[in-house]
């Protein structure tokens, strides 16, 4: 199937961001949506489709209660679940049921409170998995690291170059005023980061954030008329591997390989086009090994390839400009939709990329247990 | 037996009660396909190889090698706090499926991919004993 950029993105709503206590995870979820509207010129009457992330904190939060408190007369929507790919799958089902006729104007919303949750549900991402816990096995970051392990021993790729992503997203974050954290960090630093679980330190780890975002996806035609320049959307995949790395055939294959063949097949494209990235981060090793299963470098050479200033702005392929979420915020892949949007907008200040025209997004959940891509062009 | 283990014991169910009896035993069992002849781990309900729900629990080696392991340096569970740094390794069993468990009698400088291990028990409580792994 080829899309041809029959839809395109022409809303972003963003809200307050980082550590934001005292704000309820539907107040995120309300004012991202109330700003994607705004700033695609559109009312609350226009729109007819709302598909959400249900919230990590707050998951009784669903699509309908939001329509009735935003005053949206739907003729599409619901929740859905994808874990961290959520963000770029919601969009490619938002593409379907806009091409199908099903509705003119989708919104894609998601809101975390993880950073500043009182009630206890902020250690979503802290808890055990079935009976690990017997043997002290909790957390992401505890499964991630048993990945990154083997992704160390099998190609030997080293913590000095996990070291170059988290100090290259950091300089990105610098010159973006809404991130996080925004004081650079050396190699050096994220070295002597404390460990979390090894082999996997503290500057490896994403953040823990409050916020929103919000997007709306329309069809190519409707987004011409709109306030934005739209940014057409030219490829979709998903890949997405067993929830339980341990499983999985490979531990060091992720669902990026099915998930960006797809997009790239769909686009009509390869890796050599894409002039901006935005990569999944919740730990810095999943950026290369993401690039090796998305065909930027042959297997196991993700390291090298993340070297020499290659995913910095000015580098041949220059990724997560915003920060990402080892430093703009965590706020799942939404971080990377809307920063891949904004590039092609051409909106991004002193971190713009120049003269970008072809953006890959990626988004990942679980333990790199589902997978999603997307590519856009303005 | 300790008598006021405070970590977290594992949820035995009616699909891996077989598993956790055999364990109190002191025996290693899995889960092994009637119909493929591919082992499982965790128990569950149909073979995942084809699909069969023709799943028979069979004593197993208790033999595997290290295929990869984290230390953790993060109090996740007030239990935990005094083990850390802890490591928790992944062992892959002879028969194939791998499970996350501890390596004892082996310290976490010392583990490496690859390293022969074998099960032994560590009796927790009155009804559980929790499967863990020695150097072989």
């Amino acid at each position: 199937m080829s899309l041809n950029g029959a839809c395109a993105i022409s809303g972003l709503g963003y809200t307050v961001q980082g550590k934001v206590p005292g704000r309820s995870a539907f107040s995120f979820y309300v004012e991202a949506i109330k700003n994607a509207i705004f700033d695609a010129g559109l009312t609350n009457k226009d729109i007819d489709g709302l598909l959400i992330q249900p919230c990590p904190t707050a998951p009784g939060i669903n699509a309908f209660g939001l329509a009735q408190e935003m005053g949206f007369n739907l003729r599409f929507g619901g929740d859905q679940q994808v874990q961290g790919a959520s963000a770029c799958a919601i969009v490619h089902h938002a593409v379907m049921a806009v091409s199908a006729g099903l509705c003119h104007y989708c919104l894609c919303a998601f809101a975390d409170t993880s950073r500043s949750d009182t009630s206890g549900a902020g250690i979503i991402y802290q808890r055990a998995w079935g009976n690990d816990a017997a043997y002290g096995l909790f957390g992401v970051a505890a499964n991630y690291a048993m990945i990154a392990r083997r992704y160390m021993h099998e190609y030997g790729i080293t913590h000095r170059q996990f070291g170059e992503v988290a100090v290259t997203f950091r300089r990105h974050a610098s010159l973006n005023p809404l991130a996080q954290m925004r004081e650079p960090i050396t190699l050096e630093d994220h070295h002597k980061s404390r460990p979390v679980v090894e082999p996997l330190h503290l500057l490896d780890c994403c953040l823990v954030s409050d916020g929103g975002r919000a997007l709306i996806v329309t069809t190519a035609e409707r987004a011409r008329a709109l306030r934005q320049p739209p940014v057409y959307i030219t490829g979709m995949g998903q890949g997405h591997p067993y929830s339980d790395p341990l499983r999985r055939r490979m531990l060091t294959v992720t669902g990026a390989l099915d998930s960006g063949r797809t997009a790239f097949h769909m686009a009509g494209i390869g890796p050599a086009d894409i002039d901006v990235c935005a990569i999944y981060d919740a730990f810095s090793f999943i950026v290369p090994l993401q690039f090796e299963d998305l065909g930027f470098c042959r297997k196991g050479e993700g390291g090298a390839f993340i070297e020499g200033g290659c995913i910095g702005l000015g580098g041949k392929c220059p990724t997560n400009t915003s920060g990402g979420l080892l430093s703009e915020v965590y706020l799942q892949g939404w971080v990377g939709t809307h920063e891949a949007v904004r590039q092609l907008r051409g909106d991004c200040g002193p971190r713009q990329v120049h003269g970008a025209e072809i953006a890959l997004v990626t988004s990942s959940g679980g333990v790199l247990s589902e997978h999603a891509t997307l590519i856009l062009r303005r | 037996m300790n008598s006021a283990y405070e970590k977290p014991l594992p949820r035995i169910d009616e699909i891996n009660k077989p598993y956790w009896e055999a364990a109190k035993r002191h025996e290693f069992v899995l889960q092994r396909c009637d119909n493929c002849g591919n082992y499982r781990y965790p128990a569950g309900i149909v073979c995942p190889h084809c699909m069969s729900d023709k799943l028979t629990w069979v004593k197993v080696s208790g033999r595997g090698r290290v295929y990869t392991w984290v230390v953790i340096h993060q109090v996740y569970h007030p239990a935990f706090a005094g083990d850390i740094p802890y490591a928790v390794v992944a062992v892959e069993l002879e028969e194939g499926p791998r499970m996350s468990t501890s390596l004892v009698g082996c310290k976490p400088e010392d583990i490496t991919i690859g390293m022969p291990v074998e099960v032994a028990f560590n009796d927790v409580s009155r009804e559980i004993a929790l499967p863990v792994f020695r150097p072989a």
